[in-house]
């Protein structure tokens, strides 16, 4: 496939580019405002398409005309609906936690008046002299976009944006190239695989050149199914041809005719904007026969997976491509050389993917510049749990978690403390406080015991039971497992049982070994990459909480107070108000009584633990408090 | 076709070059615990993991029913870590199983039995729960009766039906601790396409899948067949 005809590449593009930027020069320097609203799920969740809404509806309402554009993901998840005002004489303004009322005077008072309404500003997009910008934020310091550039900048439904932004050139680099250098350039990025495992990509792309057998395939995995991971479907929904361009390259670069983006079918935004981008490419004559011109044919498909956690696993999403059960398959031989339908077979999470463009043009040094010296390039978290600034976060591999968290996260809500972080999924683990300084790259999170998985942080705090976490993840993985393998079925539902008897209250204090061995072999044993991994976040938290567990097994006494069968709910009687009668009417199961003295008393016999009563409670009393063991509760007189 | 030579247990054995370790010992009289595979499967399904070796260079075992022989391979069946992988996985598999074997028409043909025998664990575990699914008994079929509560989901009478029969009655529903081996939509074996041949009967290693006229002639082809498949 070498390219016959290098001028015919340049020319092409270059009218299609000249379109776009002229087409984003208008919309930039038309002369009015620019108001962009974040619109991918995040954005959604927190209703943006109701600010959104009643943004057009008060331009009506004004017969303002200024162009509104739904961007994607800016990543300050924790502060949607955002808005992103342009207005001539103005830096881009960004407004956080927006609604259609705040939207509305946006619209009278800052696009129609002249005052920039600066109580709802989240920050300035640009240095400036008038309000603060996302530059001058601490974590400004911390962070590096490089994937996540155009998020929340650009119409991900507009192919001429990411055009006008420098999309698609490095395709036209690339299709000017020999394959082999586009590889040589890839392996010496030192780009490692941001699916989970962190293989080398330029080695990967460079077996399956050189694997025996037509057609070769690009498969792009977009199956993203740790709870809580939402990186993959943010860069789809944000900025999609970014992973249309490096599968193409990769295409170009391994030889490969046709691509599928596998996508789970619970992201209907970005199956939807998928979609969109690959008919724009095709239409731009960017993917199709003869790309540009040259000799180079490329399709690409989407297709939608039925969401199983275990069609991530590669020979499951291939299985699962091909029409068959999406159970994982015997590697050797590997995908690379028979994967789909048994051919050549290029597989990559879909943030390696949106890598390659920059690799390819700002070259493998630049990317290798940054990052630790096996992990190159930055990693993107999808920050959740109990952080101040839940959110997407890029930062250069090497950055610490407390970096991460305190810095860039703001530090955890409530002025709780820290107490764990769970990174990886339920194929990682939980680390502690101590492991806090730890650079993050592949191999130090696998040496801690946990893993860098595909980017899912959770943080926890001190109201979390960390035996409850453990819990909760390995419930996922035996849901998840496909069953196949003895250890994963059968050995993780083993786990399960002990974990929840342990959670009541019914633990022993052998089951401690027996959670250990059997962990042990689990990971020994296991087929593929779900069981091997399964038993981390039992391991994890065993190895850095054990105290929690001897807590739940010695004492029955639950130290987060979360374990449900452990604690009780009860009502201080020197702090309750007599005249006070709030909890009784909240408590659906009658429970709360008024004593002699008008005190009020929990029944606990009676009481489902339910929670109403703490929440009812009024702050200046702050009456009710949840003890463990529940034999703390002092007899009645 | 080439031969190798290798070491199984501290015999020096030859088989074809590309074989398997687990074909190579057991055509050379050195049993290894085995309940998923058959030989005619050109891809291993791998999934009963029963069958743990330890090889010389190898810092973990690795099942012999996907490692390919080498030529100069020192194999040990009997190493520790192999064996207790391969523990556990028969114990976690008894831990789930009724192991009612005085009821069993399957018994002494059971290599559950045999297996357990092999590697010194007793059919009661002891260091699992008792975690059973209660699950109805199929026995719609003229020809055989099936538990699913007694299947280890070895996969061999699917591969039979499907690939090596072409029928396709069988196959593998739901994930994790549900999964089963049942009919298209669940429904009775007697309302599927099944041509009641018997041969899942005959692949059955357990007493998951037993024929209704035990004293029949199909029942002793059975136990012959297992004989000659598994300690050949
Ligand atoms: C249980 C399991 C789930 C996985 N899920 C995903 C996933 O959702 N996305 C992904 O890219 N890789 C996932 N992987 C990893 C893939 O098997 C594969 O390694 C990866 O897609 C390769 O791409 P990379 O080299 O770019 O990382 C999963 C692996 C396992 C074992
Ligand atoms: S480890 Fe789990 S998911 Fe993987 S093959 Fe075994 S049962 Fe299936
Ligand atoms: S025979 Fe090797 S795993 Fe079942």
């Amino acid at each position: 496939m070498k390219i016959t005809d290098l001028q015919s590449v340049l020319p092409a593009f270059q009218g299609i580019k000249s379109r776009a930027e002229s087409q984003w020069r208008e919309l930039r320097d038309g002369g009015k405002p620019v108001i962009m609203v974040g619109a991918a799920t995040c954005g959604r969740a927190a209703g943006a398409l109701e600010v959104l809404r009643a943004i057009k509806d008060e331009l009506k309402k004004q017969r303002l005309d200024c162009p509104v554009v739904e961007v994607g993901c800016m990543g300050h998840c924790y502060a949607e609906p955002i808005v992103t005002i342009s207005k001539p004489g103005y830096p881009p303004i960004c407004y956080g936690y927006v609604n259609p009322v705040i939207a509305e005077r946006l619209i009278s008072e800052f696009i129609l008046g002249d005052d920039p309404c600066l109580e709802f500003v989240l920050g300035a997009l640009e240095e400036n002299d008038l309000v603060p910008s996302f530059s001058d934020f601490p974590r400004a310091k911390f962070e590096k976009k490089v994937i996540l550039k155009n998020c929340g900048h650009i119409d991900p439904e507009q192919v001429e944006h990411y055009i006008a932004n420098g999309g698609y050139a490095a395709l036209v680099k690339a299709l000017q190239m020999q394959p082999e250098e586009i590889i040589d350039e890839v392996k010496s990025s030192g780009l490692r695989g941001r699916g989970g495992a962190g293989f080398p990509t330029g080695q990967k792309w460079e077996i399956c050149r050189n694997a025996g057998g037509r057609p070769k395939y690009i498969i792009c995995n977009g199956d993203e199914g740790d709870p809580g991971a939402f990186m993959d479907r943010a860069i789809l929904e944000s900025d999609p041809h970014s992973v249309l361009e490096g599968m193409i390259i990769a295409g170009y670069a391994i030889g490969a005719r046709y691509g599928y983006i596998y996508v789970r079918a619970e992201y209907p935004l970005a199956v939807h904007r998928a979609r969109l981008a690959l008919r724009q490419a095709k239409k731009l004559n960017l993917l199709g026969k003869n790309i540009l011109g040259s000799d180079f044919s490329f399709d690409i498909k989407l297709f939608q997976g039925s969401g199983a956690f275990v069609c991530g696993e590669e020979t499951a999403l291939i299985a699962s491509l091909e029409g068959e059960p999406g159970i994982p398959h015997y590697r050797p031989p590997y995908p690379a050389t028979n994967g789909l339908y048994g051919k050549p077979t290029l597989i990559n999470n879909v943030k390696t993917l949106s890598s390659i463009r920059y690799i390819i043009q700002k070259g493998a040094e630049w990317f290798a510049s940054v990052g630790t010296e096996r992990s190159k390039g930055t990693a993107v978290f999808a920050l959740a749990g109990k952080v101040v600034n839940t959110g997407l976060v890029e930062v250069p591999m090497g950055t610490t978690l407390r970096q991460v968290i305190f810095d860039v996260g703001s530090g955890i809500q409530g002025g709780k403390r820290f107490k764990a972080v769970q990174i990886g999924g339920p194929s990682g683990g939980c680390l502690p406080e101590s492991a806090l300084d730890l650079p993050i790259d592949f191999d130090s999170l696998t040496d801690a015991g946990a893993m860098m998985g595909s980017g899912g942080m959770i943080v926890l705090d001190e109201d979390d039971c960390m035996v409850e976490i453990a819990r909760y993840f390995l419930e996922f993985t035996q849901r998840e497992s496909c069953g196949k393998c003895t250890f994963c079925r059968l050995g993780t539902k083993q786990m399960l049982e002990v974990l929840d008897e342990i959670t009541k209250g019914k633990g022993k204090i052998e089951d401690l070994d027996m959670l250990s061995w059997l962990a042990e072999d689990i990971k020994a044993g296991s087929f593929c990459g779900l069981g091997k991994t399964a038993p981390n976040p039992v391991l994890s938290t065993m190895s850095y909480f054990r105290d929690e567990y001897e807590a739940h097994i010695k004492e029955g006494r639950c130290p987060a107070l979360m374990c449900r069968e452990l604690i009780a709910y009860y009502i201080i009687p020197e702090k309750c108000e007599r005249s006070c009668d709030a909890c009784v009417g909240t408590c659906t199961v009658e429970a709360i009584s008024a004593n002699k003295k008008r005190i009020k008393v929990i029944d606990q016999e009676k009481c489902v633990k339910c929670g109403t009563c703490l929440d009812a409670c009024p702050p200046q009393y702050n009456a009710v408090v949840k003890l463990s063991p529940p034999s703390q509760v002092p007899a009645s007189k | 076709m080439k031969t190798v030579s290798l070491t199984i247990d501290g015999k020096r054995v030859k088989a074809h070059e590309g074989e398997k370790v687990l074909w190579a010992a057991l055509d050379n009289g050195i049993y290894v615990p085995n309940l998923c595979t058959l030989r005619d499967n050109s891809e291993p399904s791998a999934a009963c993991r029963l069958c743990f070796v330890e090889v010389e260079g190898k810092k973990q075992p690795v099942p012999a029913c996907t490692e390919t022989i080498e030529q100069g391979m020192v194999v040990n069946t009997k190493g520790p870590g192999a064996l207790r992988l391969a523990r556990t996985a028969l114990e976690l598999l008894l831990a789930s199983h009724p192991v009612d074997c005085a009821h069993c028409p399957s018994s002494g043909s059971c290599e559950l039995q045999k297996i357990a025998a092999h590697l010194g664990v007793k059919l009661k575990t002891r260091r699992f729960r008792k975690l059973l699914r209660e699950l109805l008994v199929d026995s719609s079929s003229p020809v055989f009766i099936y538990d699913p509560n007694k299947c280890v989901l070895c996969g061999r009478c699917v591969w039979v039906c499907r690939e090596r029969l072409g029928i396709g009655v069988l196959g593998f529903a739901h994930r994790g601790f549900e999964r089963v081996v049942t009919t298209f939509g669940d429904g009775p074996i007697a309302e599927s396409k099944c041509r009641d041949c018997g041969e899942c009967v005959v692949a059955c290693p357990t007493g998951a899948l037993t024929f209704k006229d035990k004293q029949g002639t199909v029942k002793s082809a059975h136990k012959e067949r297992v004989e000659t498949e598994t300690t050949q």
